[in-house]
């Protein structure tokens, strides 16, 4: 009997990722890995909000920095989705999202020093080009025939006003709320390289131990997140933004030379730097020696990192889902697992795969489990509530009778719809995860920083985004050929 | 001088024609009902038309062509979009100010839908829907109204009203219809259509009901 597909590829998935976690580098190098894990239980049990004050403020400098970000980068999407159709605009917007917040902060940082609109600018660069992406196929999608009836004459503006945007809007409105709480997250995440925000403080908490400060602070972000639908209005939003400017506000000092030296000196590969006479040799031999021993190395460790953490997510993902399936649990059942859910998919990436490390030590293993854990928490819910769509018969089986035979046949194409979306996301993070410790190519930018040497930084970081926008073509073939479509936007 | 003039015109889309050797001009002031089977061209004889001359003309398409998630109030002053600024149009589009609500509501009247200014079009029946486009149209004025099926969806006796209501806010009138009764009581001049061609073309007075029973029964 010929198989279909879709279980083809579950397994080319599944044995790939086996025989890749064979070679991958999982040790667990810590004498007493369990050791710290009482301890941060005991953390998340007794929080500490002691010197409530300067977590609020953390908590507020988070909310502004990813408030602006948004915002920006939404203006901007909303502007770039109008010229969506060139192909140039398309590329541009591909690329600048290819490439992390944090590495865009590590940019920035670089060029503009540390202030806030190395924040601000981390964030709506690479939104930008998510907004304007999702933006311009909202557009597309939306009903033309109103401007049929429009009388002769009517300005462009005015048309759009009328007879676009009432359609678009909620649309819009949903996708944009939805993406402050990536954007929160994203702000979070900034003060581990820096910026103001709680990874700052969580790290120097983490770092000494104090994990019923670290606790404190997380609950305060979890309660922002999951409050988010009733603080987020529209009619507010000025109030909010020039809330956050005023907060963020810091007397800045552009250094003009800097700037200008960041792009005719710093980034220029080295052999083109000083005398004139390097030559087309010394210039290939440096290009060579990085990317044999830089990206190459790097790139291969973040496939495989990719490849392992995507296939862990889509397992969570299936054990996870039934948390708030109606086929599977009551009403109160579903209410803590959708907490279970919230709390663990609103815990960046970076700070879960932080938290491992100190526990498990320097290797892929941390990485993998943050990753899955994240991830398939945020694909759990949306297959979960994909599920509860699905009308059983009455005397449907029970149980894990039910789960084989009724629910997963059902679900199965949206969950590997789902999953094959969201791996160019996957990979994004397991570059940025490099600055961690792993050797993805992260670890390599971060160390061409450490040395200061930002032509490697820059050759390396352009690696990464043409690896991510392969991935991300090869994952549309993929859910083309597999005719596999998503219900929802999910980024 | 004549309004539309069409001589041995040809329109298709992807290669298939819909219209075929049409020839025939129409002049102010007529009243003039296209008939003919489901298919036969006459949308798109409308539309070729519309391209004609869209300035001064106001169009009821099929479909209404309205925005579902904005009011009766607003979709009727679309018809006058392009008398405002876009600055204009904006803060309307944002909180009308009473002068336009009051502009609007006498077409709101004449339809049956004064108390609906406020209710989104989206939350209105099929037949409040298709007069929220004929309050649309009115409220554009003009001399020329061309309307795709403007009472498909509306009761025997309202669809004398909005036929009236066209009739006198417009000097030229356009309507295609499959309702010949309905067609026989207004037009002035039947233009039959089959398979994209024009099968006739006369006026109106002497024809009965009956007569064309055949040309929509045969094939």
């Amino acid at each position: 009997m010929k198989h279909s597909p879709t279980y083809r590829t579950s397994w080319a998935f599944l044995l790939s990722a086996l025989a890749l976690l064979a070679f991958a580098d999982i040790e667990v190098s810590t004498l007493d890995p369990w050791g710290e894990v009482g301890r941060m239980v005991l953390g998340v049990l007794t929080p500490n909000f002691i010197g409530l004050d300067e977590l609020a403020l953390a908590v507020v400098m988070t909310v502004a920095f990813a408030f602006l970000g948004v915002v920006l980068g939404a203006g901007a999407g909303f502007a770039l989705a109008f010229f969506f159709h060139f192909r140039v605009i398309r590329m541009g917007c591909a690329f600048v999202r290819a490439i992390h917040e944090l590495f865009w902060a590590l940019i920035f940082l670089q060029v503009l020093g540390l202030n806030p609109i190395t924040g601000v600018l981390a964030i709506a660069v690479p939104y930008a080009g998510t907004f304007a992406k999702v933006f311009s196929e909202i557009l597309e999608e939306a009903d033309l025939t109103p401007l049929k009836a429009l009388p002769f004459g009517t300005s462009h503006l005015s048309a759009f006003l009328f007879a676009r945007l009432p359609i678009v809007w909620s649309h819009l409105r949903a996708y944009s709320g939805y993406r402050m709480e990536c954007g929160l997250r994203s702000s979070a995440v900034l003060g581990f390289v820096g910026l103001p925000t709680m990874g700052f403080h969580l790290e120097s908490f983490f770092a000494q131990g104090q994990y019923s400060q670290a606790a404190a602070l997380l609950f305060l972000f979890y309660g922002l997140i999951a409050t988010l639908r009733w603080w987020l209005r529209p009619r507010l939003l000025w109030l909010y933004a020039l809330g956050s400017l005023f907060v963020i506000y810091s007397p800045i000092t552009l250094s003009w030379a800097n700037i200008v030296r960041f792009f005719t000196n710093d980034i220029l590969p080295s052999p083109l730097r000083g005398q004139s006479e390097a030559g087309i040799e010394a210039l290939g031999r440096w290009g060579l020696d990085l990317f044999m021993e830089e990206a190459l190395p790097g790139a291969v460790n973040t496939l495989v990192l990719t490849q392992i953490a995507l296939v862990a997510t889509g397992m969570v993902t299936l054990l996870w889902f039934p948390l708030v399936s109606r086929h599977f649990l009551g009403r109160g059942g579903r209410a803590v697992g959708h907490l279970f859910l919230v709390v663990i998919r609103s815990t960046p990436e970076y700070i879960l795969a932080y938290l491992f490390l100190q526990l498990w030590g320097p290797s892929m293993l941390p990485a993998i489990v943050a990753l899955a854990l994240h991830n398939g928490a945020i694909i759990g819910h949306l297959v979960g509530r994909y599920s509860n769509e699905i009308e059983l018969r009455p005397d449907a089986p029970r149980g894990l009778d039910r789960y084989g035979y009724e629910i997963l046949p059902r679900i199965y194409g949206q969950f590997l719809a789902f999953l094959f979306y969201r791996w160019e996301v996957i990979m994004r993070e397991t570059a940025i995860l490099g600055i961690l410790g792993v050797r993805t190519l992260g670890f390599y930018v971060d160390s061409a920083i450490a040395d200061i040497r930002m032509d490697r930084m820059v050759f390396l970081i352009g690696i990464t985004a043409l690896l991510n926008i392969g991935v991300d073509g090869f994952s549309r073939r993929l859910r083309r050929n597999l005719r596999l479509t998503t219900t929802a936007k999910v980024n | 001088m004549t309004l539309f003039k069409l001589a041995g015109t040809h329109v298709g889309y992807h290669g298939v024609s819909v219209l075929k050797d049409i020839t025939l001009s129409i002049d102010p002031g007529e009243k003039v009902a296209l008939v003919g089977p489901s298919g036969a061209g006459k949308s798109t004889l409308l539309s070729t038309l519309y391209q004609q001359r869209g300035e001064g003309t106001a169009l009821v398409p099929q479909e209404y062509a309205l925005v579902k998630n904005l009011s009766v109030f607003h979709n009727v002053y679309m018809g006058r979009l392009n008398r405002h600024s876009a600055l204009t149009n904006l803060l309307t589009l944002i909180h009308p100010l009473k002068k336009q609500i009051a502009s609007v509501q006498p077409m709101l009247m004449e339809v049956g839908l004064e108390e609906k200014s406020n209710t989104p079009v989206g939350e209105l029946s099929g037949g409040q829907q298709q007069r929220t486009a004929v309050a649309r149209a009115l409220y554009q004025g003009g001399d020329v109204v061309l309307a795709d099926e403007p009472v498909s969806s509306i009761d025997p006796v309202q669809s004398r009203t909005v036929l009236n209501l066209l009739h006198s806010h417009f000097n030229t009138v356009v309507l295609a219809m499959h309702d010949i009764p309905l067609a026989l009581d207004f037009a002035e001049r039947l233009i039959g259509l089959r398979d994209g061609r024009v099968l006739f073309d006369r006026p109106s007075g002497g024809i009965v009901a009956e007569d064309l029973d055949d040309f929509f029964l045969s094939t």
